[in-house]
């Protein structure tokens, strides 16, 4: 059961082939036996997943079942669940057990999808290699001595694992697309403000989105059906008709025009990866669709304007955690001041310290303008790029990253190589641009990804011609050797 | 564009973080590789550039000023590190 994609999974449920309890029970037994070996999920809810399931089996039978009824997924440690911890991968919240839930839980709950844990992630979703976790890295399942990616890195090892058909995730600057790439599955960052970020632990608030994870685009369109929403808690969340996503995968991919960026393919990405993707982007050709090379002129801007408004947004929303209200508080502080600092410093870990102070350092006066003022005035420049392109092409096209999943301890001494692991995600958080990166090919034994990037709320299109590239080809398919 | 262990005391200060001393020469080097990464935004050409400050032309949306949450005052209070009789509870402020 555990090969099934989720449209399998939600019609073999439908057909009473299996019970939603033997479904359930079938993925706990697998990440029971499996989690140790990758560490992708931080909480198991078991029991409470096996009580939900009792009850989508009763509304499966009575033949009034919504869409996700009965089919268990997990959810990214940074979304909060009414009564189980919610960590998001910090000491800082590792006791954290939220009184609500956050509206994807909400989402999910209300369509019948049954929740099995929580996943690891890094800290505050803050790297991309999920080292920077308080409970420890997770493992790639396709190379266990490298990263499986970050910050969404347990949801995608947990899929790639088969311990889940399907996770919730979150991207701030690649945090879907770039494990997703790493682990060989599908990933998709929807336009900002299509998913509620409520109840979600804000990181970089105009940068942050949720997604779907994944093995096939398809399943990612059944799982955003379900997640995208307008919810008058999110000040951002768009006032906009949800599309059925699943409607259009069909569609052929026949005159789509598809924009390959120059910068895209220049110094830094590895020839296997490169090869994979112009071979991928060759087959959509094939099929009809037209490639067309365009250029994003303020593409290497991208890294340097996000590591000033990243972490000055982090620096800013970080700062509710001061021990008062709720999450870690240091031992025996001797003032509110020393309370302040130690609970903070004790709590944080260095990845996020770092961002803070570069974040601080940003916005205090006498280097906001040089920083901050002049991030915002370049993400202008890289908004203009994209709208310029999209007056030409439908779709844009390239690497989700510069090469493969990297071993431990790879980047670990020098934070802009890290930085640069998301060269080409970036931009298009902020332009606020939806992304996706499905599986296209494999160098030295591990995944590669394809990005597919969209104009604003085109994510139907997106999910089509990546459905269509899956059904042409068998990446999203092949499993690591283990499973 | 360097940073000097000075400022970093001062934005340690500043974010209410307690970095020890053995730490500060490491946070000094690293913080410095960052600042030279996001100083190539100094080439850029933005003269006639506003700052944007949203990803993509929203209107900010505003609510009626009614009150629609339902008092949860001992669910949060029950995960507090310390209260006191209601109140979240903190070390003593003025001697």
């Amino acid at each position: 059961m555990h090969n099934y994609t989720i449209a399998e999974l939600v019609k073999g449920l439908q057909n009473k082939e299996f019970s939603s309890v033997e479904l359930t029970q079938h993925f706990l037994d697998r990440i029971c036996q499996l989690n140790d070996d990758y560490n992708a999920i931080i909480t198991i809810t078991g029991e409470q997943a096996l009580t939900a399931a009792a009850l989508a089996d009763k509304r499966l039978a009575s033949g009034d079942a919504p869409a996700m009824c009965g089919v268990p997924i997990l959810h990214k440690d940074i979304f909060c669940t009414d009564s189980v911890r919610t960590s998001c991968g910090s000491k800082m919240l590792d006791s954290f057990i939220p009184p609500y839930n956050a509206t994807v839980v909400e989402n999910f709950a209300r369509d019948g999808a049954i929740m099995l844990g929580k996943t690891n992630m890094d800290e505050f979703a803050m790297g991309s290699s999920n080292e920077t976790s308080f409970y420890g890295p997770v493992k790639n399942p396709w190379a266990t001595d490298c990263v499986p990616g970050g910050s969404s890195g347990g949801s995608a090892a947990a899929i790639a694992a088969r311990l889940a058909p399907g996770a919730t995730a979150t991207d701030t600057g690649g945090s879907i697309r770039q494990p997703a790439a790493l682990c060989g599955i599908s990933g998709l960052k929807p336009t900002y403000g299509r998913v509620s970020r409520w109840g979600m632990i804000a990181f970089a608030s105009s940068l942050d989105q949720a997604g779907p994870m994944a093995r096939t685009a398809e399943d990612c369109a059944i799982m955003l059906n379900c997640m995208a929403s307008f919810d008058e808690k999110d000040s951002t969340s768009v006032e906009q008709t949800v599309p059925d996503y699943t409607a259009s995968l069909g569609n052929s991919v026949n005159g789509v025009k598809i924009g390959i960026p120059k910068e895209y393919f220049s110094e830094g990405l590895h020839p296997g990866t490169e090869l994979a993707v112009r071979k991928a982007m060759a087959q959509l050709e094939a099929q009809g669709a037209e490639l067309i090379e365009i250029s994003l002129p303020s593409s290497d801007l991208s890294v340097p304007a996000y590591y000033v408004i990243a972490p000055a947004e982090a620096s800013a929303n970080l700062s509710r955690f001061d021990g008062v209200k709720y999450g870690y508080r240091c031992e025996n502080p001797k003032d509110l001041q020393d309370m302040y600092c130690r609970s903070r410093s004790e709590g944080f870990g260095e990845e996020v310290q770092r961002r803070i102070l570069i974040g601080t350092y940003c916005l205090s006066a006498g280097y906001y303008d040089a920083y901050y003022g002049k991030a915002q005035k370049v993400r202008q420049l890289i908004q203009q790029d994209f709208s310029e392109a999209f007056k030409s092409v439908d779709l844009i096209m390239g690497p989700t990253c510069p090469s493969p999943a990297f071993k431990f301890g790879a980047k670990g001494d020098d934070p802009v190589a890290m930085y640069l692991e998301d060269i080409y995600t970036i931009a298009t958080n902020l332009a606020g641009l939806p992304g996706m990166s499905v599986p296209c090919g494999m160098v030295e034994n591990k995944p590669v990804g394809l990005q597919i990037i969209g104009n604003y709320f085109d994510e139907a299109r997106m999910l089509n011609v990546a459905h269509q590239f899956q059904q042409i080809t068998d990446w999203h398919h092949q499993a690591p050797e283990a499973m | 564009m360097t940073i000097e262990r000075k400022e970093i005391e001062k934005l340690a200060t500043l974010s209410r973080l307690a970095i020890d001393e053995k730490t500060i020469t490491d946070v000094t080097g690293r913080l410095s590789s960052v600042l030279a990464l996001v100083d190539q935004l100094q080439n850029a050409d933005t003269e006639s550039l506003q700052e944007v400050s949203r990803p993509f032309h929203i209107s900010q949306r505003l609510r009626n000023d009614e009150v629609k949450e339902t008092d949860q005052r001992d669910a949060f209070q029950a995960i507090a590190p310390q209260t006191h009789n209601g109140l979240f509870s903190v070390p003593k402020m003025i001697e």
